[in-house]
């Protein structure tokens, strides 16, 4: 329907509007629109500074990086990183096979999964992270309980060593579908899935080369993406894994918060610093590419009268 | 990691060879019947079981990992706890202790506080928002959309101490410009308000950009050439648009702060009774032992919450989507 004005009123439009309309709108936007901008940067950015300043500026001893060396010899520093990264790295994998498949499946072969699919995946947005742990730590309690003496005891014990705990993994798998999901579906409908996989089985190529070698560098994007954001959660993970009692990074972080202020505010300094470089990485990597898929339809939605002015 | 595969040539298509899954292709192709209809629906029937297969692992995996857990907490929640003296039987014990009490305060003070930053988070990521979609520097606007994407996503710990060494006892500013004095303590339920709005904000910046990227820049010109002021605009036109978002958008925090535990424990401890700081101390037994059931009560009460937070969200995300094509 709106679609339909520009042509409409363009002839009547560019007349009135570059002289009476922008004087009015121009000036006073333009200052709130400032003011806007400087109380979030004060905001968002003041904590950050705070934090950094906090570190280096010891109350007795004066300007000081000691806090920042600190990190490395702090006890538990390597194994909790470690544990960390290990479940990152097996979080993105589960998550990324689990729905990789599912959703081109969904697109392609299987349109009525896909109410199913968008269900499956928006459940846990219900169930809080704390009320998740809560029925966790339960279900491992039937282990001891209800399964002592039988092969599935071996199993509860199993996903629960404290070396690599499956059971973290599922939980975090778990908590990262709706954000992936959402993510990966995005990047899937920018694209013509169907006549990419139709020229590529057209071809010649079989199911598993068409998907490798086809649809997920068109995918780039999106799977990259999701992997930045699953990374975020695993790394920023707190809840389930200290209520299990479990020590990743984040668990590390606050136990080390009551003995050593200094350095748990750096490490979490660190940790921020960490992910906007990835959050770089991700923004450079995914640009070339998106720019041609994805962004047309959004610059089209956002900015029409561009789109408008170009025709005539 | 998966993205190393993705990095191959482009697609294309180009000449692939034949060899490697040839299979199915092939099975495809020579498909009997001539009419192009009755094929495409011959090529379709093929993959519809490698679809359910293809979605099999995912139904699987929640069936358990989601399943199991909240199996748990229903049956938990109506259950007396493993050791208690007269056996396990059924009872409403735990859900009417759950919703009396400290629990209850914990969980009015969890809606209050979600509420409240739910409602302070939309009326100042709106304007955010709005700044920063009209804003002509493009490299600012992807700028601040992948931020907003990071610290609505960054809550938790690393937020808990950068509050801490900003506004905490010792933190910069309140040493700075002594703020203890004047009453602040970071420790409370205005302290945690303010920290819980730097991820709400981010996150209601995200959620409402689609939105005013379909405000079109001819409702606005219609408006002024039918004599509208600025306001007017606002309050007759771009708003009502924008209400169910906007309630979208309110409800989405409020589920967010209402489930946030971890920025919560980091802080306070457990100075701010809050629901989800109930539950991890329950579960600990760290006020009273076999608390388990009640922790799992508690837990079904955030679900029953959580759930018609969703059943609110869901709708108005679909009513705001019809005019954002």
């Amino acid at each position: 329907m709106a679609a339909l004005t520009p042509p409409a009123t363009g002839p009547s439009t560019p007349t009135p509007s570059p002289t009476a309309a922008p004087v009015r709108r121009r000036g006073r936007p333009r200052l709130w629109r400032g003011l806007v901008g400087l109380v979030a940067v004060v905001y968002f950015l003041g904590p950050m500074a705070a934090s950094v300043l906090f570190t280096v500026d010891v109350p007795n001893e004066g300007f000081t990086l000691s806090s920042y060396s600190g990190i490395f010899g702090a006890e538990g520093f390597w194994s909790s990183l470690r544990l960390t990264l290990e479940l990152a790295a097996a979080t993105i994998a589960a998550t990324m096979l689990l729905l990789v498949p599912a959703l081109i499946a969904v697109r392609l072969t299987a349109p009525r999964l896909r109410v199913l699919v968008e269900v499956l995946c928006s459940l846990p947005l219900v169930v809080p992270a704390v009320a998740l742990t809560a029925g966790i730590s339960s279900v491992l309690r039937w282990g001891p309980d209800d399964f002592a003496g039988t092969p599935l005891f071996q199993t509860f014990n199993a996903i629960q060593n404290p070396g690599f705990p499956v059971v973290l993994l599922l939980a975090y798998v778990l908590m990262a579908l709706p954000l992936a999901y959402r993510t990966l579906d995005a990047g899937l409908r920018a694209l013509d899935l169907e006549t990419l996989v139709e020229a590529s089985r057209n071809c010649g190529a079989g199911w598993p080369r068409t998907v490798v070698h086809v649809v997920l560098p068109n995918l780039r994007g999106a799977l990259l993406n999701t992997a930045f954001l699953t990374l975020a959660l695993v790394l920023g993970e707190y809840t389930v894994a200290s209520i299990l009692g479990y020590q990743p990074f984040a668990v590390w972080i606050v136990s080390l918060g009551g003995s050593n202020a200094q350095v748990s505010v750096s490490v979490s300094v660190l940790s921020l610093v960490l992910t906007w470089v990835l959050l770089l990485l991700l923004a450079a990597a995914g640009r070339g590419r998106s720019q041609r898929t994805a962004r047309p339809n959004r610059r089209a939605a956002a900015a029409p009268t561009d789109a408008a002015l170009e025709k005539p | 990691m998966t993205t190393a595969r993705a990095a191959t040539p482009p697609p294309a298509a180009g000449p692939s060879p034949e060899g490697a899954g040839g299979g199915p292709a092939a099975a495809s192709a020579p498909a009997p019947a001539p009419a192009s209809p009755v094929r495409a629906g011959a090529v379709r029937r093929r993959p519809r079981a490698a679809g359910w297969l293809a979605v099999a692992p995912l139904i699987v995996f929640v069936a358990v990992v989601f399943g199991l857990p909240a199996f748990a907490i229903v049956t938990g929640a109506f259950k007396t706890a493993p050791g208690a003296p007269e056996g396990v039987h059924w009872t409403t014990g735990n859900v009417s202790q759950s919703v009396q009490g400290a629990y209850l305060t914990a969980l009015w003070g969890s809606v209050k506080l979600s509420a409240l930053t739910a409602a302070l988070g939309v009326l100042l990521g709106l304007p955010l928002a709005h700044a920063v979609v009209t804003s002509r520097f493009r490299a600012l606007r992807e700028a601040v959309l992948a931020a907003s994407g990071v610290l609505a996503n960054f809550g938790g710990v690393p937020l808990a101490f950068a509050f801490v060494a900003t506004l905490g006892n010792s933190g910069e500013l309140t040493r700075g410009l002594d703020l203890t004095r004047h009453g602040w303590s970071l420790y409370s339920f205005s302290g945690l308000t303010v920290v819980y709005l730097y991820f709400l904000v981010p996150l209601m910046v995200l959620t409402i950009t689609p939105a005013l990227e379909g405000l079109r820049v001819q409702w606005r010109e219609a408006a002024q050439n039918s004599g509208a002021t600025t306001r007017q605009y606002w309050t007759h036109v771009a708003l009502p648009i924008l209400a169910p978002s906007l309630a979208g958008g309110f409800v989405l925090l409020f589920g967010s702060a209402f489930a946030a535990y971890a920025t919560a424990a980091a802080i306070v401890g457990s100075s701010v009774p809050l629901i989800t700081l109930q539950i991890a101390n329950a579960l600990s037994g760290n006020v009273l032992a076999g608390q388990g059931n009640v922790a799992l009560a508690l837990s079904l009460d955030m679900i029953v919450i959580a759930g018609l937070v969703m059943a609110v969200y869901l709708p108005l995300q679909r009513r705001s989507a019809r005019w954002l094509r």
